[in-house]
């Protein structure tokens, strides 16, 4: 992984003196409320209902086990015991004290890590996919590029102060529909590395996605962009948006929202224009450093194994929940004999993507004994250890079960997306976390979770949609309904190259009717799919959202006949 | 007098900021003597008036651009853009335009709501004078100046980015 120089170094140094210096004269009162909010933003500080809450960037997903037992020291000194893994593979913590703020960032930049960029009107932590480096449907390792964009948008003074947040996601797997793990259509710029008939690596440049109030698929601008012109058409992109973006309604100041209004034509002109300027500026990256960044990113010491199935690996050992753990958590590596575990933080007993202290200082000693001490996250809120031999898988899931991360879950109903809601957030209009504790123990059998496959379910406590519900393929948002929280549901919704915004199937419900409106859209699944084969979503997109709209409100009606009857 | 940063120092400011108050007009208003800062539309308006003084300066809103005076940067000294709110970051762009695309060499000044904690960033896309918010201590924002002893990307400060310059 990318390791900083003395320049890194200095850079986020000084930025932990300058955010010491305007946190000291915040509390000394010579910086307003309104003058230290942007501010505190671009470091992930927000105040939230109970204390402030602070995310810490984990650039693409990327950390060390040495950064990993950093961030658990963190948590246990300055906060209550656990961490919090986003949608966006960053770290939150929920209960700092703002005059402890900058100690902590101190103590981050020790270990080579910051929380630069993570809120505010600015160019956010760039994200990628969780298998970067080691999946076999990868056309080129996007960690150089990110890296390369991290470096580009860290403290770019010309878009510090946008019309609204810019997400940057890089995805380089080619192939099948679900390559797509990063979700590049839903980013305000979403980049799909490409190679060319003669090998040259370029990208496909997609703009104007969102999820939000506003959710948007987004759009190609540029079929094949020249990995040279990565940075000096990017700038282009914002400043375009930077000049035009709207300013006077927060909620349409995305730069989907100008994408849509000027047409893709039209925006593709000015940008364009903008870039005739500048094409074949300094900006234009050279050969010899993205040979510099690359060379972070080579492969570990892997051994040369022979392979082995990972069917023959379950056969040997006969062991069902073995098994079971294999073909959700295990995936196939580029490296023969090797393969990629996901630890997940869906454990019924914690909060979708928690994580204790204890965890962590235990996944960071997993990171060594079996993945050359590195780790990821990922945007379903996961760890993952990408480099693990499969002859050790089987001591592997014996030692994490023992630490309640090897719920072997990952892609099925358990395995929710969920925002932090109104519990911590204070942007929520409702909770979240207990809607998805509540379906977690609902779908608590697993050979029912089995049978239904894969589904992701996604829960957002408001409309920022942090839990990425319009691409659940069941969603769920947290709606305030005259000072109460109800729930919307939509169906339908997915990821990946043919992403898919879901459609809501009517009226809200109650929080307590939650777990009853799934269970009656999974009875409608399985009922209606033609085969077991059949995914959820694709049952959903092939026979149409009315199936399942009737069976829910006729369910819910006689459900009020018994509560009346009853009562 | 008022006090501005000029090349990272502390310095008496010599020019006027003309602001139209409300019902006033750019055809109307009332110039006051000396070494004036209007509003784009008053330079538009009532450009050889100005042009009879020894010298020029005009300032663009968030919502004028840097093309709006690109035609008359040789007969000005001065060209400023107001910051209305800090938060507002079209100004940077604008200066970045100013300087790149159109070659201004003048003096290019932020004016408005101009902080301490975004003097850095104003600094790099190109403004070399900043009239600090009148209410701030201006001794304490001009080290701001200094927040950062590296910087990653290409901007007017340094036209090169660091993967150009870096030793190892």
């Amino acid at each position: 992984m990318y390791r900083y120089d003395h320049y890194d170094q200095a850079i986020v140094d000084d930025r932990v003196k300058q955010f010491r210096d305007q946190t000291n004269r915040y509390l000394a009162g010579t910086l307003s409320e309104d003058e230290f909010r942007p501010l505190r933003l671009q470091n992930g500080l927000y105040i939230q209902r109970h204390a402030p809450m602070l995310r810490i960037a984990i650039p693409y997903g990327m950390l060390s086990s040495k950064q990993l037992r950093k961030l658990s020291d963190i948590a246990a000194k300055y906060d209550r015991g656990y961490g919090h893994v986003s949608t966006r593979q960053n770290m939150q913590l929920n209960w700092p004290k703002l005059e402890d703020v900058p100690e902590i960032l101190a103590e981050l930049a020790t270990v080579e890590m910051h929380a630069i960029q993570t809120s505010g009107n600015c160019i956010r932590n760039v994200t990628s996919d969780q298998f970067a480096g080691v999946s076999p449907d990868e056309i080129t390792d996007p960690r150089p590029w990110c890296e390369i964009l991290r470096q580009w948008s860290t403290f770019h003074p010309e878009f510090a102060y946008l019309p609204r947040k810019f997400k940057i996601a890089v995805n380089a797997a080619e192939g099948s529909d679900m390559s797509d793990r990063v979700a590049t259509r839903v980013h305000d710029i979403g980049l799909d590395v490409l190679k060319d008939g003669d090998g040259n690596i370029g990208f496909r440049v997609i703009v104007g996605g969102g999820l939000g109030r506003t959710p948007i698929v987004g759009v190609v601008i540029k079929d094949f962009l020249p990995w040279q012109h990565l940075i000096t058409y990017l700038e282009c992109i914002l400043r375009v948006y930077n000049l035009y973006g709207r300013r006077d309604n927060k909620y349409k100041a995305r730069i989907k929202i100008l994408v849509k209004a000027l047409g893709i034509e039209e925006f593709r002109r000015q940008v364009e224009a903008e870039w005739a300027y500048v094409k074949d500026g300094a900006s234009t990256l050279t050969e010899a450093e993205v040979d510099r960044i690359r060379k972070h990113f080579t492969d570990p010491d892997w051994k040369p194994l022979d392979d082995v199935s990972l069917e023959a690996l379950a056969a040997e050992k006969n062991d069902k929940a073995f098994t079971r753990w294999l073909e959700r958590n295990v995936r196939e590596h580029k490296k023969p004999g090797y393969a990629a575990v996901t630890l997940s933080l869906k454990d019924a007993k914690h909060a979708p993507g928690d994580i204790t202290c204890a965890q962590m200082n235990f996944v960071a000693d997993l990171a060594d004994k079996y993945s050359f001490g590195e780790l990821r996250s990922s945007h379903e809120q996961n760890l993952i250890l990408a480099d693990v031999e499969k002859s050790r898988l089987h001591e592997l899931w014996l030692e994490a079960k023992a630490h309640s991360l090897a719920s072997p879950t990952i892609g099925l109903l358990q395995d929710i997306i969920c925002c932090p809601g109104g519990d911590f957030c204070s942007l929520a209009n409702a909770k979240s976390i207990p809607i998805a504790t509540a379906i977690q123990a609902r779908f608590d059998d697993l050979d029912y979770l089995y049978d239904i496959g894969d589904l992701d379910l996604n829960i957002s406590g408001c409309m920022n949609a942090c839990g990425h519900h319009h691409v659940g393929n069941i969603g769920i948002l947290g709606v305030d309904k005259s000072g109460s929280e109800w729930y919307q549901v939509s169906i339908g919704g997915r990821q990946g190259y043919n992403a898919h915004l879901g459609d809501v199937i009517g009226p809200s419900f109650a929080a307590a009717e939650v777990p009853d409106v799934i269970s009656t859209l999974i009875e409608t699944y399985i009922d209606n799919r033609d085969s077991d084969a059949e995914r959820f979503v694709d049952t959903v997109h092939r026979i149409g959202v009315a199936p399942f709209k009737e069976r829910v409100y006729a369910n819910k009606g006689a459900g009020k006949e018994r509560a009346v009857a009853n009562a | 007098m008022p006090k501005i940063i000029k090349h990272s120092s502390i310095v008496d400011d010599n020019w006027t900021l003309v602001r139209l108050a409300d019902g006033e007009s750019a055809e109307t208003v009332q110039l006051p003597a000396g070494d004036l800062i209007v509003p784009l539309k008053v330079w538009q308006a009532r450009r050889a008036e100005l042009l009879a003084r020894p010298q020029r300066g005009v300032w663009l809103a968030p919502d004028e651009v840097a093309q709006d005076i690109a035609a008359d940067l040789d007969k000005l000294q001065v060209v400023a853009v107001d910051f209305p709110q800090f938060a507002d970051g079209r100004g940077y762009s604008t200066a970045a335009l100013l300087r790149g695309r159109f070659g201004w060499r003048g003096e290019l000044r932020a004016i408005g709501d101009v902080l301490k904690d975004q003097l850095f960033y104003l600094q790099r896309v190109g403004f070399d004078a900043y009239a600090v918010r009148a209410d701030k201590d201006i001794e304490d924002a001009v080290k701001a100046l200094n927040d950062f002893s590296e910087t990653y990307q290409a901007a007017v400060d340094e036209p090169l980015p660091l993967f150009r310059r870096r030793r190892a």
